[in-house]
């Protein structure tokens, strides 16, 4: 019905715009399109407006999806703003998210119309349904209307307090829109970033970084608390959140630690004789260790963020490589490297990037990218942009060693039907030749060979290299200048041409029968030269007239006479100068006798290199490297400092957890934590956490583990597997030492989901060794029943005498008391040992607010629950009511 | 961080824009044009852009330009993904990403970019996040909404925003349970004129459907995963799972999605699958010049080469080509110079050949650099690298589902130098 309703609508305003165009063409024989354009649009807009009003819903979501449509299109249909902002109360989900969209493009240019609306959000505010809320509060953030600041200041407040972290990330990114709507806010609004940044929830870290940097980028000392928190979470945070707060880390880190370089650089000093040697950093490297102490939240920083170089995100794998290249120890940089290699293998436009990055760290440290030599390589598919860029990265990695390999290769690229690419291969084959000795005179050569060649560009290039090479070899090359004037007459490129004028007059004396001659061709075409030419023809003039003024005089004078009268106030300049420095006439002072030395004076050779080598003085990754200029907003990288700041600033208040192994024991604890998943330093704190037994801890993120499957089996209830424990923790004795000769194990259920397997309970298991030798091998052995399903710690190669170790495993108890019984082995004995579990450790923490409790039992979805969860062979339910007075 | 999106078709038309700040006018595109202009080939204009008060990062895909404008300093790489990360989520949802399908699901896409980006920073991008939030438009959707007046937009939060495994939303139902994986190895290779190998390397990629009911937990493992060199995975993947044994666990997303990328070792000397022998020369002087092209199977253990295609780029003075292919169909554009030859399956007893003459533009010089030769190849059930898959476990749920795992070998940026 409605359908029909619309196709008639479009027809009438197509037969009335046809009428129109029709009048129009007849009276006044116009273009039709042009008489007919505008009144379409106007009755456009009044079908619309009626389509807005109706009484039917999906008449006026057809509507509002065509307002939609001409929005994307650019095109201005702000006058249907009362129309559209009627129905933003309405039912119908999508027609209320498309006025939205209507709302936030408009509302600024309408401010009055948009305040109408405003009630709306303020009431969907308060709404249960948390994803009401939040988009509720994105486009109340979004209306940038001055008048609403204080209403949007206060919907952050409390939606900072609120209880889904959903709305709370909302309400992070709300912050950065009214801080650009209002910037006199800032203080109040340090304060909402200053709590979020509290927030234990990975989903709400990555947005409030956002605004940290936008809002107060200088105001470190918000980040000292939670800095550990950050590095934690880090793993668990959506992959655009990492990347923020990865280059923010990266910012704190410089500002808060010692450099971990320092020791290399000192050694340097301390050594002056032995400078020969230590030119290579792995030399540097073997004192490093004795001096410098890494701080152990640096060490934290580089360990968590090293898996996400297997990240799929590539601005994730940048970042971390960014942050292993501001920050690591100089050996441990080159983990990164494979990981940027593989990036290559993406789109253009990330290939682009990286590479960028690669060539500048490749300026600083060719080893890091030799071995991937290869992958450089250009293909002739390549855009030219990336082959440049492969250039430069092959020429930064040439050595004596594998320079005959990237010539041949360059020998390819010469060839290149991209002329421009050729030029620049060929630019690259100079710098080449002037880093490394051993193949200037190969290099020249084969540039020499080029000058025969077909393509201007080319031998254009190869001149101007030419002439750079001779340069830097001031032997003797007459035998190529003589060449290159043979050439002369055939080159139209003026840099070349210049080039070459420059190279006669330079070295006059080594071709004094040829530079008068090229001199003389010079003048007749002076007049129709490039200025560059002009330029270097002067130059040319006055050097022969210096050494060999018998012949060239008169060429001289007539050249200077030119140059008088030449267009170019340039050349007119020049021209005057050198006139007053080589001619000697009664008005030319003490200059004149200087002329000579002026002018021909050694000149130092010029330095060949890369674009990319002051490029480091920007943060790598960032926009401004990509630009090599300060892009607004960028926020500098420090220096390290000489002494590191305080660093129990970073402390959380919480009670540090006491340490039960042994403090040898840095291997172990390593073995231990593997099979794990990606937030294996998550656990071990929360292991921590939990064996401190005082029931103080209470910042472990419940987000972990096993316990998610869990927690998804009952996201339907929403319900949140609370991970800490609060009261005391029973120890259980599972092997004594007597019986164990010397080995003794105790045990306690950390009651958190376990790690291995979502059906397994979690214990943990504390050895430690009474005995006076070490014990070896300490490994779970043969179980019975032999159906048990364990998941067994990680062998223990190795425990000192009085040292102890904890270890986690999984038991399933298939839901039973029944006990576990299993072999506990050391190297040569085994122990049979059983874990006898309590119906409460079966069953898995959970909070519950009041409200949400008796909701949820009048659904009587708890009552069953658990009955469900027993039946599918998973981890029981324990709900702690958190009744809230 | 990203204020608005700019999409320009191949003709220099925008015909989409979206701000997630304040309006910027859409004139701030003249800079991309001029760069446009500037670049000689489309993939030419640069990434990056600078213009006197924003920053413009461009991707080129399907021949649509995606131009994000940027005001302050941000990751470039960060808008490069998040723009591919668009792209493929329009791919998702209306099977291409072309001009006319963006134009035609304009208030989906509106929709999608509305909730993607929340002030230019990225809200949801997981595919199964989004399909919760906005259902992608099917013919029969479409109908059934007209009809019932139901929309394509969910009122819930996705229950994988808040969830510890938000690529996957929960609730999955199906009668079938499968999953599927296809290995796939994509060789780049360069190969010198005379036949030797400058160098080759293998990528491969693990794609994966998986379509199972409930919160399957997976593990995968291989027969020989040192072969795996570098390793880029899916979020799901347990990281410390396969640092410790080598073995892929995970949840699975529902639907399609690439498990693992990765990189063979480079010590592993890399099979070449085919060779060719080619003889193109131009005559000094004469305005003809020859062509001949013969392809063989070198090391392809025994399996077939199939959906072989040459591509080469000729020097510009060539005008024409008369060639005579022994199978297959070859075409020639004049206008970009580009030689395409459709081989098919190579009949390793009559080897495939394109011979002929080409003829020069008249007076114009020789050419002095020979074409370079692109070759496209699949060789089906292999894994060029010798990867295999162990065995696929399902644990968390009760059914047995349909396992299946497919090999195939590709070549990727395939180039022998003439």
């Amino acid at each position: 019905n409605s359908g029909t309703k619309i196709h008639g609508n479009r027809c009438d305003g197509g037969i009335k715009c046809l009428k129109q165009a029709s009048n129009a063409t007849t009276t006044f024989l116009c273009s039709a399109a042009q008489p007919l354009s505008p009144p379409s649009s106007v009755l456009r807009n009044e079908d619309l407006k009626e389509m807005l009003e109706s009484n039917k819903e999906s008449l006026k979501l057809e509507a509002m999806k065509r307002v939609v449509g001409l929005i994307a299109k650019g095109k201005n249909a702000s006058e249907l703003f009362p129309a559209v902002v009627k129905n933003v109360a309405s039912k119908n989900i999508e027609l209320k998210k498309l006025v939205y969209v209507y709302l936030v493009r408009y509302a600024e240019e309408q401010q009055d119309l948009a305040l109408l609306s405003i009630s709306t959000f303020q009431r969907a505010l308060k709404e249960p349904n948390q994803f009401i809320r939040a988009s509720a509060l994105r486009v109340l953030s979004s209306i940038r209307v001055p008048i609403i600041v204080p209403i949007m200041m206060l919907a952050i407040k409390e939606a900072a307090a609120d209880m889904s972290p959903y709305v709370r990330k909302t309400s992070a990114h709300a912050i950065q829109k009214l801080y650009s709507l209002d910037p006199d806010q800032k203080e109040q609004l340090i304060e909402v970033i200053e709590k979020l940044l509290k927030d234990k929830s990975t989903l709400v870290a990555g947005s409030v970084v956002v605004a940290f940097e936008e809002v107060c980028p200088d105001r470190i000392d918000l980040i000292h608390k939670n800095y550990r928190k950050l590095c934690n979470l880090l793993v668990d945070v959506e992959e655009w959140g990492q990347v923020v707060i990865i280059s923010m880390l990266t910012r704190y880190a410089r500002t808060q630690f010692t450099s971990p370089w320092k020791e290399g650089a000192s050694f340097e000093e301390n050594n002056e004789k032995a400078f020969y040697a230590s030119d290579s950093e792995e030399k540097s490297e073997r004192t490093e260790a004795e001096a410098y102490v890494m701080d152990p939240d640096h060490r934290l920083l580089l360990r968590n963020t090293k898996p996400l170089l297997q990240s799929r995100n590539t601005a994730v794998v940048m970042s971390v490589a960014q942050l292993y290249w501001h920050l690591a120890p100089r050996h441990e940089v080159n983990l990164v490297t494979k990981s940027l290699v593989r990036l290559l293998r993406s789109h253009r436009e990330v290939q682009y990037i990286v590479l960028q990055n690669i060539a500048t760290m490749s300026i600083q440290r060719k080893g890091m990218f030799e071995p991937y030599m290869k992958s450089f390589y250009v293909r002739s598919t390549d855009a030219t942009h990336i082959k440049t860029l492969k250039l430069e990265i092959l020429t930064n990695l040439a050595n004596e060693a594998n320079i005959s390999t990237i010539l041949r290769e360059f020998q390819t690229y010469v060839k290149s039907q991209d002329k421009a690419f050729a030029a620049a291969t060929i630019q690259a084959i100079g710098r080449c030749a002037t880093n490394i000795s051993e193949v200037t005179d190969t290099c020249l050569n084969g540039l020499v060979l080029l000058l025969s060649n077909r393509d201007e560009t080319v031998v254009a290039e190869s001149v101007v290299v030419i002439k750079k090479l001779l340069q830097t070899q001031p032997t003797q090359h007459s035998e190529i200048i003589k060449h290159m004037a043979k050439l002369f007459d055939n080159i139209t490129v003026s840099m070349a041409r210049a080039s070459i004028l420059w190279l006669m007059g330079e070295y006059c004396d080594r071709v004094p029968k040829i530079a008068p001659d090229v001199l003389r061709k010079m003048a007749k075409s002076f007049t129709a030269e490039e200025d560059i030419v002009k330029l270097q023809t002067v130059n040319l003039a006055a050097k022969l007239y210096l050494t060999n003024s018998k012949q060239t005089k008169l060429l001289t004078q007539y050249i200077l006479n030119l140059g008088k009268y030449d267009q170019s106030y340039d050349i007119r300049d020049r021209t005057r100068f050198i006139r007053q420095l080589i001619v000697p006439n009664e008005k030319s002072g003490a200059l004149n006798k200087y002329a000579r030395r002026i002018l021909l004076a050694p000149k130092p050779a010029p330095v060949l290199e890369s674009a990319f080598k002051d490029r480091d003085r920007y943060q790598l990754g960032t926009l401004s490297h990509s630009l090599n200029s300060k892009a607004s907003g960028y926020q500098e990288l420090s220096d390290w400092p000489a002494v590191a700041p305080d660093q129990s600033v970073r402390n959380v208040e919480v009670v540090e957890p006491v340490q039960e192994w042994a403090p040898s024991v840095g291997k172990t604890k390593k073995l231990k934590s593997d099979d794990k998943f990606y937030s294996d330093n998550e656990e071990e704190k929360a292991e921590e956490e939990s064996e401190s037994s005082e029931g103080s801890s209470s910042s472990s993120s419940s987000s972990s583990g096993g316990g998610k499957m869990v927690a998804d089996v009952y996201s339907r209830a929403s319900f949140q597997v609370t991970a800490p424990s609060f009261g005391p923790v029973k120890t259980y004795e599972l092997l004594h030492h007597m019986t164990g000769k010397g080995l003794s194990a105790k045990y306690h259920f950390p009651r958190q989901p376990c790690l291995h397997q979502p059906g397994m309970v979690a214990v943990q298991v504390t050895l430690s060794n009474g005995s006076d030798r070490s014990l070896e091998e300490i490994h779970v052995g043969d179980r019975s029943p032999a159906s048990l399903n364990i998941h067994c710690f990680n062998t223990i190669e190795r425990l000192e005498p009085e040292a102890s170790v904890t270890v986690s495993m999984g038991i399933d108890f298939s839901d039973s008391t029944q006990a576990a019984n299993f072999q506990l082995c050391t190297k040569e004995d085994g122990f049979s040992v059983s874990i006898q579990p309590a119906v409460g450790e079966l069953l898995m923490p959970s909070s519950l607010s009041e409200q949400d409790f008796s909701r949820e039992q009048g659904e009587k979805k708890i009552l069953q629950a658990p009955l469900v969860q027993l039946q599918a062979k998973c981890a029981l339910l324990l709900c702690v009511f958190n009744i809230r007075r | 961080m990203i204020h608005s999106l700019f999409l320009i078709n191949a003709s220099g038309d925008i015909f989409l824009e979206k701000h997630w700040k304040s309006v910027v006018s859409r004139s701030v595109c003249d800079y991309f044009f001029e760069a446009q202009e500037r670049a000689s080939e489309p993939e030419n204009v640069p990434p990056v852009i600078p213009t006197p008060h924003h920053y413009l990062i461009s991707v080129l895909r399907h021949r649509i330009y995606f131009v994000a404008v940027i005001q302050s300093e941000v990751p470039p790489l960060f808008v490069i993904e998040f723009l591919h990360r668009v792209v493929d989520t329009f791919q998702d949802y209306f099977g291409v990403c072309t001009e006319a399908a963006i134009k035609d699901n304009v208030v989906v896409v509106y929709e999608l970019l509305e909730e993607m980006l929340d002030n230019g920073f990225p809200l949801a991008t997981e595919s199964n996040i989004l399909k919760e939030l906005i259902k992608p438009p099917t013919i029969l959707r479409t109908m059934v909404n007209t009809i019932t007046g139901s929309t394509n937009v969910g009122e819930q939060l996705p229950t994988g925003q808040l969830s510890v495994v938000p690529w996957r939303r929960t609730g999955v139902k199906y009668t079938n349970n499968e999953a599927y994986f296809d290995v796939v190895e994509e060789i780049d290779a360069i190969i010198d004129k005379s036949g030797s190998t400058i160098t080759a390397e293998i990528q491969g990629v693990i794609d994966a459907c998986v379509k199972l009911t409930g919160m399957p937990d997976l593990t995968l493992s291989f027969m020989n995963p040192r072969l795996l060199d570098d390793v880029s995975f899916h979020p799901c993947v347990r990281f410390k799972r396969w640092e410790a044994e080598r073995i892929l666990s995970f949840i699975p997303p529902d639907g399609n999605f690439r498990l693992l990328s990765y990189h063979v070792s480079s010590q592993n000397l890399v099979a070449i699958p085919v060779y060719v022998k080619h003889n193109i020369t131009f005559r000094e002087g004469s305005s003809q010049g020859r062509f001949d092209l013969t392809l063989g199977p070198k090391q392809t253990m025994g399996k077939a080469v199939e959906a072989v295609l040459v591509s080469s780029q000729l020097p510009r003075g060539v005008l024409n080509a008369n060639l005579n292919a022994s199978q297959g169909t070859y075409t020639f554009d004049p206008v970009t110079k580009m030689l395409t030859w459709d081989v098919g399956k190579i009949n390793p007893q009559k080897l495939p050949s394109l011979k002929g003459s080409m003829n020069l533009q008249a007076g114009a010089s020789k050419p002095d650099e020979n074409p370079t030769i692109n070759i496209q190849l699949k060789i089906q059930q292999m894994a060029i690298s010798g990867l295999k898959v162990n065995r696929l476990d399902m644990y968390g749920e009760k059914y047995k589902p349909f396992k299946g795992i497919k090999y195939m070998t590709k070549a990727g940026k395939f180039q022998v130098r003439t």
